[in-house]
């Protein structure tokens, strides 16, 4: 399945004619981790409202997104050809006005987390079992606002919320250690009071006992830092900074189609 | 009309006022490539400084800078510096009217299919709204430059709002721009239409429309919204005896309103207004976008016609 939803990346992106393969081919183990194993969800009723929460924080990798949210049937996959056209469901970056599924909109980095506690925060209020799950950039780990709220959820005690940090150590500009660097990282958030764990990003195995054993732990949040390689599964994508937001041309997917055969 | 890009003139811009002035540091958060604040980056690697995603610590880091006596440029995307800054903005910059020009790109909708988060459509607004700042806003490249050059040599608060595509050029080389100035770049006695940015080269299309319809439409762009040219404005209202604005941006507190301020004080004659409105845009090709959203040269020229109805 991550195979296929990393095909749809490489596709939608062609497709548009810009867009964001990079980051997006680094998160689809964990995408498709959670959609099709971990998330209790009900893509005939979007609004259900026991489903667990996944927020995107990094809202520039909606083509995963919405590709797992096709192939989970919330939309036709078809429909997966109209990214980020004029008036199409599937905007350039996620909008919660428009596409069932989509929990939040996004696009201005560093703002997922507080939104995931406000969502962690009523469903203790309301007394509800679901989890909430959310999905942050490294790149995006330099704001400040992500510290404010890595404060606030260990403070409120939230333990059914996962944060999720596709560490790919990669931004917009160059690599996350010679622009911002964060190390040391996972101790970081420890230190804000968080249980954490370092993983496999792309080891499905790893993913999914992380998730579970996210949800044994009492009393303050979890973090699952995912060590992941950005444009992973295409090799003239991975690592390379040029396809952070730069859309494969026609002989580029053909070549990346390809490789994900 | 011949195109260029506003973004690679401020680069080139930025390298020049560089060589001459030792005290121009510039910051970024990670979109040098895209503001083309790297041009100046490679050139000045020790002027430059890449702060990362963190746009709040940076426009701190800027009035730091300045109060030190560094002239400070800062750039990113219009939405994450002048949206997300504000109080920044305000408290760092504004109120204690510090050396700090704000040059940010992705100005309006033609940002295109990166969709309503990157849309950025009340900078005008947030920053006219701040005392002590001058907000100005480049027609074409040529105009760029010269803004550019301007804010080094001014003391004090800017803002410059820069486009994503290329933007026809209205000017001839050698122009030059007066900060607080506006200009005609056409004549005409029947109305006057006021614009700014990418919205002049349209009223010149509309104006070329309008004339064969026997409708005589001045054109002036407007490129400094603060301080505001309230002579040129009262001029054109008498002269003219109506007026249309031109933005790419909401109807609250742009050029707009700033003009109708004027008008109805000093020179009180029918007004129309040409820009989004008050909604959000979705994802679209730019040009798609600014025919959803009633931006065209057509559209002017309906406001034009409409408006010298009501004279
Ligand atoms: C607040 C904010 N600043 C800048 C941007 C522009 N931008 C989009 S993605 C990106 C960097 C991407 O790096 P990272 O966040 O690590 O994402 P990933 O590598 O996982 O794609 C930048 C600078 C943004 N979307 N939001």
């Amino acid at each position: 399945m991550a195979k296929k939803l990393r095909r749809h990346v490489i596709a939608m992106t062609a497709t548009a004619g810009s867009g964001h393969p990079g980051g997006s081919l680094s998160a689809a183990d964990i995408i498709t981790a959670l959609y099709f194993k971990v998330l209790r969800h009900d893509p005939e009723n979007p609004q259900w409202p026991e489903r667990d929460r996944f927020i995107l924080s990094k809202g520039h990798a909606a083509p995963i997104l919405y590709a797992a949210l096709a192939e989970a049937g919330y939309f036709p996959v078809a429909e997966l050809a109209t990214l980020r056209k004029l008036d199409s469901r599937l905007q350039g970056h996620t909008d919660k006005k428009f596409t069932p599924g989509v929990e939040m909109s996004a696009g201005s980095l560093g703002m997922g987390l507080s939104f995931a506690i406000g969502v962690a925060l009523a469903a203790r209020l309301d007394s509800k079992t679901y989890r909430t799950y959310v999905l942050l950039s490294d790149g995006e780990c330099e704001e400040g606002q992500t510290w404010e709220a890595a404060l606030s959820a260990a403070h409120f005690k939230l333990d059914n919320l996962t944060a999720i940090v596709d560490y790919n150590g990669m931004q917009l500009s160059g690599w996350v250690r010679d622009i911002m660097n964060l190390e040391p990282f996972t101790r970081k958030w420890q230190a804000f009071g968080w249980h954490s764990l370092d993983i496999d990003g792309h080891d499905f195995k790893q993913i999914l006992s992380a998730c579970q054993g996210a949800e044994k732990i009492k009393g303050k949040p979890t973090v699952i830092v995912a060590r992941t390689i950005k444009g992973r599964g295409v090799s003239f994508m991975e690592n390379n900074v040029v396809f952070h937001g730069k859309a494969p041309t026609w002989e580029e997917a053909e070549r990346a189609l390809k490789e994900l055969e | 009309m011949a195109e260029a890009s506003t973004r690679e003139t401020y680069g080139k811009t930025l390298v020049e006022l560089g060589r001459q002035n030792k005290d121009i540091v510039v910051l970024d958060a990670d979109l040098s490539p895209s503001t083309m604040t790297s041009i100046f980056a490679r050139e000045f690697p020790d002027r430059f400084f890449n702060c990362g995603l963190t746009e709040q610590n940076m426009v701190g880091v800027a009035a730091g800078l300045a109060a030190s006596g560094k002239t400070v440029f800062v750039s990113t995307f219009v939405v994450f510096v002048v949206c997300r800054c504000f109080d920044q903005l305000r408290l760092c910059i504004s109120q204690p009217e510090l050396n700090v020009k704000i040059v940010a790109t992705h100005g309006g909708i033609t940002v295109g299919e990166d969709g309503s988060s990157h849309h950025a459509i009340e900078d005008l607004a947030l920053t006219c709204a701040l005392p002590s700042f001058t907000v100005v806003v480049p027609a074409d490249a040529i105009e760029t430059a010269e803004a550019v050059k301007a804010a080094a040599s001014n003391y004090g608060p800017f803002y410059i709002r820069l486009s994503r595509p290329k933007t026809p050029i209205v000017y001839p080389e050698g122009y030059h721009f007066t900060l607080g100035k506006a200009v005609t770049v056409r004549q005409g006695k029947d109305a006057t239409v006021i614009a700014i940015g990418i919205m002049v080269a349209k009223a010149l299309e509309a104006a070329d429309v309008l004339a064969r319809e026997g409708i005589d439409c001045r054109v002036i762009n407007m490129p400094t919204l603060k301080p505001l040219d309230e002579a040129a404005i009262v001029k054109a209202a008498s002269e003219t005896g109506a007026i249309v604005v031109a933005e790419e941006h909401l109807a609250q507190g742009g050029l707009g309103s700033r003009v109708a301020q004027v008008v109805t004080r000093r020179k009180p004659v029918p007004m129309e207004f040409v820009n989004l409105g008050d909604r959000y845009a979705v994802s679209g090709k730019a040009e798609e976008l600014l025919q959803r959203y009633g931006l065209t040269a057509g559209d002017i020229a309906e406001s034009v016609k409409s408006v010298v109805k009501r004279k």
